[in-house]
């Protein structure tokens, strides 16, 4: 059966698929974390060096992974909003910066905390710490832009742009912050032992798919309201059961 | 009557703006003074210790220059776009880009050159060596041109928006994060004796990279701002 | 010369029109109508390729002016509700600058001629902040004089002129449009070209 893509790429179609594929995401993710949670908390065996400490690592690398990748998916997609002048890819790419900022967030959180007992401080510039910062702020700069722009055209436009010049340089500054850290001799969390035990890599695993599978069901939800909110004007919104109901209410 | 080529709207583009810049000395000053304040404060924040004070000159001066530079780019297209001058650059028959090209190197002669030729005055406050000093002016000689052309880029995405100047700084600082860490790891480099050449020559590969790329993305930024 | 078809603009949710489409030849004259919000100046800046359209396409001689781009551009005169002239400089350098601008490098003299036509004899070398607001916007039309470009987008060239300047502006145009020119304006006071068929395009 050929699938008609396109017909999934306007926004209307798009508001229904994604209504009946959030709660399967939200339903796996919950599982995922149950699963994860449990083998990380009471399934892996504590670290020669790093004792019960360590165990942070499951909320704190699988948060950083993603707060990565959202970055370039988001730009991936503001860079199709722009060429291809598609609503739905600048929708996208507004609706996956908030849950970027939480990982980029989540991440520079559970690094102190990790810190605390590791290094004795709370902040070090540690070099993959410092990074994250960074990319915080670029996250905040996309919403900022986004939010303080009013015509809804010019601001997907103006933060695609901006997110496009973000990935560009997010390598340049990776590589300056590394070479900058490892001048001043600064300290980067290194993994004790020389294999993780499978536990561990299991509990991984399955967090990191949690964390995916929750960033998309928060993202496609995010993507109705965007729709709700840019085509609310329109016919089929206003035809739609609930708000169709809510307007009868306001007569 | 004669056309113009590229070249001639270029250093047209550049005229005009030192032209209007000399004729609104004030603004000119107040970078230089931002700049001369900012770095004098630290002394007064942190301490008299010649020592500490040497070690961390070349980071404060770095700092200021920063922070003096996203002072200015508020205004680099904002009376254009104020008073029509943008659109009529934009209906050019020549690239957006050039011209685009020539407001940055203006930008640049009017609020970076300034801050270079007074880096080694306050290098001497700090008690910087001369070494220190003449590394500290190539590094930014090479490091403020990129700092107005990436400006360039926030300014032009922020055309006309109310409280632009706190959000241009939210994005663009975190832009100009490698130039700092270069700029001011050439003249730690110096200080403890090592080479310079690699900070010096990533800055100038820097360089080179914005001034392929930002002016056709802030030709870009420009055109969707315009809309 | 210049096609426009089936051309829909919006600002915001807002449709300001839909299938609208015209051709202008040349020697040929437009006046855009329409009441305030009707999208005349949307209109004009979508010609200009500020805006872009939501449907429909703009072509000049057989391309669309996406394409043509600055050959386009090099062809075609804009002249807005802003004036584009610094404050700080004097009516002959901005003069001079906005020819430049537009691909023209315009001699002192040649300047100095427009100026005078435009009534602004003795005030060439002050700077624009002096003059008042009719004499700035006569600076921005001397533009017209030195230009060469083939089509004039004007919007609103006549707010703030006094009768005298009105007249001249009529002059203007009527040359232009004799030496095969084409012009699409909008205005809100009446504007007589001697001898010249106007036609009107009515927004609602």
């Amino acid at each position: 059966m050929a699938i008609n893509w396109f017909k999934y790429s306007a926004p209307t179609t798009f508001y229904g698929l994604a209504g009946k594929m959030i709660p399967w995401f939200a339903f796996f993710a919950a599982i995922l974390f149950a699963i994860g949670l449990y083998i990380g908390f009471f399934v892996a065996p504590m670290d020669a060096q790093q004792g019960e400490f360590y165990r942070i690592m499951f909320i704190h690398v699988p948060a950083s992974i993603l707060s990565m990748f959202l970055y370039l998916i988001m730009a991936g997609y503001a860079a199709l909003g722009l060429i291809f002048n598609t609503r739905l890819s600048a929708m996208m790419a507004s609706a996956i910066a908030p849950t970027g900022a939480l990982f980029a967030l989540i991440s520079l959180w559970t690094g102190a905390l990790w810190g605390k007992p590791m290094w004795g401080a709370w902040w070090l510039w540690d070099a993959r710490l410092t990074s994250e910062l960074i990319l915080l702020f670029l996250y905040l700069g996309f919403i900022a832009l986004h939010a303080s722009i009013e015509d809804p055209r010019r601001a997907d436009r103006a933060a695609a742009l901006l997110a496009i010049v973000g990935s560009v340089n997010v390598p340049i500054i990776y590589f300056s912050v590394t070479w900058w850290n490892t001048l001043h001799q600064g300290s980067t969390i290194k993994f004790s032992g020389t294999s993780m035990h499978i536990a561990m890599q299991q509990a991984m695993f399955t967090m990191l798919a949690a964390c995916w599978l929750y960033a998309i069901a928060v993202v496609l939800a995010r993507v109705r309201s965007i729709i709700l909110e840019r085509e609310r004007n329109t016919a089929w919104v206003t035809q739609l059961p609930g708000i169709a109901d809510l307007s009868e209410v306001k007569q | 009557m004669k056309k113009f080529t590229m070249l001639d709207l270029l250093v047209l583009v550049i005229r005009r703006d030192l032209v209007l810049a000399m004729r609104r000395r004030a603004d000119v000053f107040t970078t230089l003074i931002f700049f001369v304040m900012v770095a004098s404060l630290f002394p007064l924040g942190v301490g008299p210790e010649p020592d500490m004070l040497r070690k961390m000159a070349a980071g404060v001066l770095w700092v200021a220059a920063l922070l003096a530079s996203m002072l200015s780019l508020g205004r680099l297209f904002s009376a254009d776009y104020l008073d029509g001058t943008l659109e009529q650059m934009m209906l050019a028959p020549q690239s957006l880009s050039i011209l685009v090209l020539g407001k940055m190197t203006a930008h640049w002669m009017v609020s970076g050159l300034p801050l270079v030729l007074m880096a080694p005055v306050l290098g001497l406050q700090f008690d910087m060596s001369a070494q220190a000093i003449g590394v500290l002016i190539i590094g930014l000689l090479l490091g403020t041109p990129i700092l107005s052309m990436v400006g360039a880029i926030g300014a032009a995405l922020t055309l006309g928006l109310r409280g632009g100047g706190v959000l241009l700084s939210l994005l663009v600082l975190p832009l100009c994060i490698p130039v700092l860490i270069f700029g001011t790891g050439a003249v730690e480099a110096v200080s403890s004796g090592l080479s310079i050449a690699s900070h010096l020559s990533l800055l100038g590969a820097l360089l080179v990279l914005a001034l392929v790329f930002t002016p056709w993305v802030t030709a870009q930024a420009l055109r969707i701002s315009m809309e | 010369m210049l096609e426009v078809s089936n051309l829909a603009c919006s600002r915001g949710d807002h449709r300001l029109f839909s299938g609208l489409s015209f051709n202008l030849l040349p020697g040929q004259i437009m006046q855009v109508q329409g009441v305030n919000g009707s999208g005349k100046t949307s209109l004009l800046r979508t010609l200009c390729g500020f805006l872009m359209p939501d449907e429909g396409e703009i072509v000049w001689r057989g391309e669309s002016i996406r394409e043509l781009d600055e050959e386009y551009y090099a062809e075609m005169l804009y002249l807005g509700h802003l004036n584009a002239i610094k404050d700080e400089l004097s009516a002959l350098e901005n003069l001079r600058i906005s020819a430049g601008l537009s691909g023209i490098e315009l001699e002192e003299k040649e300047a100095m001629a427009a100026l005078r036509r435009m009534g602004l004899r003795g005030r060439e070398r002050l700077p624009t902040k002096v003059l008042s607001q009719g004499q700035r916007r006569r600076v921005a039309l001397a533009r017209l004089l030195v230009s060469d470009a083939t089509l004039w987008i004007l919007d609103e060239p006549l707010a703030a002129l006094d009768v005298g300047a009105v007249a001249l502006m009529q002059e203007l145009i009527a040359e232009h449009l004799a030496k095969q020119g084409m012009v699409i304006f909008t205005t809100h006071q009446p504007l007589h070209v001697a001898g010249m068929e106007m036609r009107t395009l009515s927004l609602s």
